[in-house]
């Protein structure tokens, strides 16, 4: 059987760039401790796959409105709490009365709006492709129920448009980890079209440590060899084409549009949002462009696309550290800075 | 982005599954998947995203013949 | 609350429930300070809890403010003997709540061998809310015992007294509706802390585990003893459930909360004694050697993981909020 692991450490070659695309792979990585089993001259890269750490300003802000608005109460995932807006985040909110609750899956939000029909409740819902899935059943379900008092806010992204950005605009990058999870609902093929456009082999991956390095050393193995297709290590769970009942859930209830991605700008057909015959469930999602970053010094941009290091930001561990975040690498806890700062990361 | 863990389903009442998780048990959103009890599941954020193969093990040999050969 | 604002109705309701079921004879004096016989040194501590729910799986406010004091006492290495107990109650608490609750920390009291001797009782205007905080004393033992987090040395090991996560997993499963049988660990230590002391263990450091979790206590101990702790991840023990739990809501054992554990830094020779001394006690059962000191850099903890890697923990930062990313 190959020995993946000791190739992977004692690893001598050029000096390759891994970018994984996805929060939970930058959690996991952190968690198995891989850097530690690696070659020095793999770099990992971790990279806007994080969906709290892309959100801009002007998304809190509105939930913010929102759970101060009399009659309406947010209903978030525990990751957007303590993101701030352009102010203040969820959190601080609470104590000047804000109505939020944080909830383990949207569904929930079934039952607190059937418990107090009188008020309206608006989920955060961020996410990339796996996440709307969920989202799109949710919606299915009100439909069936009848259920009139619930909404999305939605700020909800797309793999393939900001990796095929950060392949254009950036470079650099030699190979993908790719999503384990969005692969599920999409399929392994949704990557195929980029490793042809930009020439650079994806693997995906599942999360354990184990799996994730099988994922590397096929990824070196590729990049070595001069080839960019897309290789599945996750088949217990991911197919060439995905969970195509999710698919049509979500392509019956959403529709591709322009989103903002902090730090990155505007990128192109890289969102959903509701279709037009179901905007009664949006509460006013539509272009909520704007983005105010808080230190004129602040990398984000530059650290969520790979070109830098958090550890090469001037802020880092120094004035943006968790406890006193500037930019969203280091609010969320699946950002590249946060994971670098509590990890101990130094390179 | 994506906290997901594979599960046991319990019982299924229409579009809604009990899936366990090592004894907790919750009430996932079964309407993307066909699901029957017994099945090992792939749950997302309360959904069920995925069945699971009964035999990984068939998996994981494929998986490291792929890796030899490259 | 039927008897409203306060006054003597109140007060006379809520003294016959404590003198009751705290009864001993110090309190019983009624005095307004309670007279207890001392020592040469004294460990002396104060906490307060302002938990929700009241009543959780494996526990209740009552039980969590006898053991947390007891316990923050025990740590020091002092036999914990006398306790005071303050409560504000706000407008609608259930009598019968409060009754429950008074029985809860008498019998935590007695299981962890302490009075309850002086006690006071506020009600103010709210909606049920019930806040308690609880000082406590204790005795040293003789000589010049001290235990400090900067005590560590090369070649000593660590000590977990059971299952992480377990309070901080089962307050959390309620809130976030997930059915599960998890019980909060609440428990008084005092008892595996005179088994370690009755035999002998040259103990250096002692913590409950309490906010914050494993990780933070040991990154303190690491800090201020200017060592490198490293700790063996698949020696650590987290029950099935607790790690099904977990893996829902996108949370690490390391950094959650328990309320009857404690992790010891002992030298390295008594390691096995010290672990017979802490399975000894009902409450460390599972109790296991984690981790040892060894040459690194200072102020390091490291984790060897499942996978053989090598993580550097941090002390907690935020919460430690259930995620999806």
């Amino acid at each position: 059987m190959t020995d993946y692991r000791t190739f992977l450490k004692e690893y001598d070659g050029r000096t390759i760039r891994i970018m994984e695309v996805c929060g939970t792979h930058t959690a996991s990585i952190a968690h198995a401790g891989i850097v530690s089993l690696i070659s020095p001259k793999i770099e990992l890269i971790s990279g806007p796959g994080c969906p709290v750490c892309v959100t801009v300003t002007e998304y809190i802000d509105r939930l913010i409105e929102l759970s101060l608005t009399p009659d309406t109460v947010v209903v978030t995932f525990g990751d957007m709490i303590r993101v701030t807006g352009s102010q203040k985040s969820l959190q601080d909110v609470r104590s000047e009365g804000g109505q939020v609750r944080m909830v383990y899956s949207p569904l929930d939000i079934t039952a607190l709006a059937e418990a107090q029909p009188e008020k309206t409740f608006v989920f955060a819902a961020i996410g990339f492709e796996t996440t709307t899935a969920v989202y799109a059943a949710l919606i299915d379900g009100m439909i069936e129920s009848g259920i009139r008092n619930i909404r999305l806010l939605t700020s909800l992204k797309t793999m393939p448009p900001v990796i095929d950005w950060v392949c254009s605009m950036q470079g650099g990058i030699d190979g993908f980890l790719a999503p384990g999870h969005v692969s599920v609902i999409t399929g392994s093929d949704l990557f195929v079209p980029l490793a042809v456009a930009h020439g650079v082999p994806f693997a995906v991956a599942g999360f354990e440590g184990e799996e994730i390095l099988m994922a590397l050393y096929a990824l070196v193995k590729m990049i070595s060899h001069g080839e960019s297709r897309v290789m599945n290590l996750y088949p217990s769970a991911v197919t060439p084409a995905g969970n195509t009942a999710a698919q049509h859930m979500i392509d019956k209830y959403f529709t591709s549009c322009d989103a903002a991605w902090r730090g990155m700008g505007i990128i192109p057909d890289s969102g959903l949002m509701l279709r037009e015959e179901y905007s009664m469930f949006d509460a006013g999602s539509r272009d909520l462009f704007s983005d105010h970053s808080h230190h004129p010094k602040c990398r984000c941009a530059k650290v969520i696309t790979g070109a830098l290091k958090p550890t090469e930001c001037p802020l880092f561990g120094t004035l943006c550290t968790p406890d006193k975040p500037q930019g969203a690498c280091m609010v969320s806890s699946e950002g590249s800075c946060c994971s670098y700062f509590v990890n101990r990361r130094k390179v | 982005m994506c906290v997901a863990l594979p599960g046991r389903v319990i019982s299924v009442q229409g579009r809604k599954a009990v899936v366990d998780f090592s004894g907790n048990q919750i009430n996932a959103e079964a309407g993307l998947v066909s699901v029957k009890p017994g099945d090992s599941v792939l749950v997302h954020a309360g959904c069920i995203l995925q069945v699971l193969p009964e035999d990984e093990a068939k998996f994981m040999t494929e998986l490291f013949a792929e890796l030899e050969n490259l | 609350m039927a008897h409203g604002s306060g006054g003597k109705a109140t007060s006379d309701l809520i003294g016959s429930i404590f003198a009751r079921c705290f009864d001993n004879p110090i309190l019983a004096k009624m005095e307004d300070a309670a007279v207890v016989p001392g020592a040469a040194r004294i460990a002396f501590t104060t906490d307060s809890f302002v938990v929700t729910p009241l009543f959780f799986q494996g526990g209740d406010i009552g039980k969590l403010s006898v053991c947390g004091t007891v316990n923050d006492l025990a740590m020091s290495g002092a036999t914990p003997m006398y306790l005071t107990c303050g409560f504000i109650l706000e407008e609608g608490v259930e009598m019968d709540d409060l009754e429950k609750i008074a029985k809860s920390m008498a019998q935590t009291a007695k299981d962890a061998g302490v009075m309850i001797v002086a006690g006071d009782t506020k009600v103010i205007e709210g909606k049920g809310g019930l806040y308690i905080n609880t000082a406590g004393v204790g005795f040293l033992p003789e000589g010049d015992f001290e235990v400090s987090s900067s005590f560590c040395r090369d070649t000593d090991v660590i000590l977990l007294s059971g299952t992480l996560g377990d309070h901080h997993a089962a307050i959390l499963s309620a809130r976030m509706g997930i059915t599960n049988t998890i019980e909060s660990d609440c428990a008084p230590l005092q008892g595996i802390v005179a088994e370690l002391l009755k035999e002998g263990i040259k103990v250096r450091a002692m913590r409950d585990v309490t906010r914050g979790g494993l990780a933070t206590v040991l990154h303190e101990f690491a800090a201020a003893s200017g060592k490198c702790i490293l700790l063996q991840e698949d020696q650590i023990p987290v029950t099935a459930q607790v790690r099904g739990l977990c893996g829902i809501l996108g949370l690490d054992p390391l950094y959650m909360g328990n309320e009857g554990k404690m992790v010891a830094v002992v030298a390295g020779q008594d390691r096995e004694r010290a672990l017979a001394c802490m399975r000894k006690s009902p409450f460390g059962q599972m109790a296991a050697v984690i981790g040892e000191v060894i040459p690194g850099e200072a102020g390091t903890l490291l984790l060897h993981t499942r996978t053989g890697g090598t993580r550097s923990l941090s002390e907690l930062y935020g919460e430690g909020l259930p995620r999806i990313c």
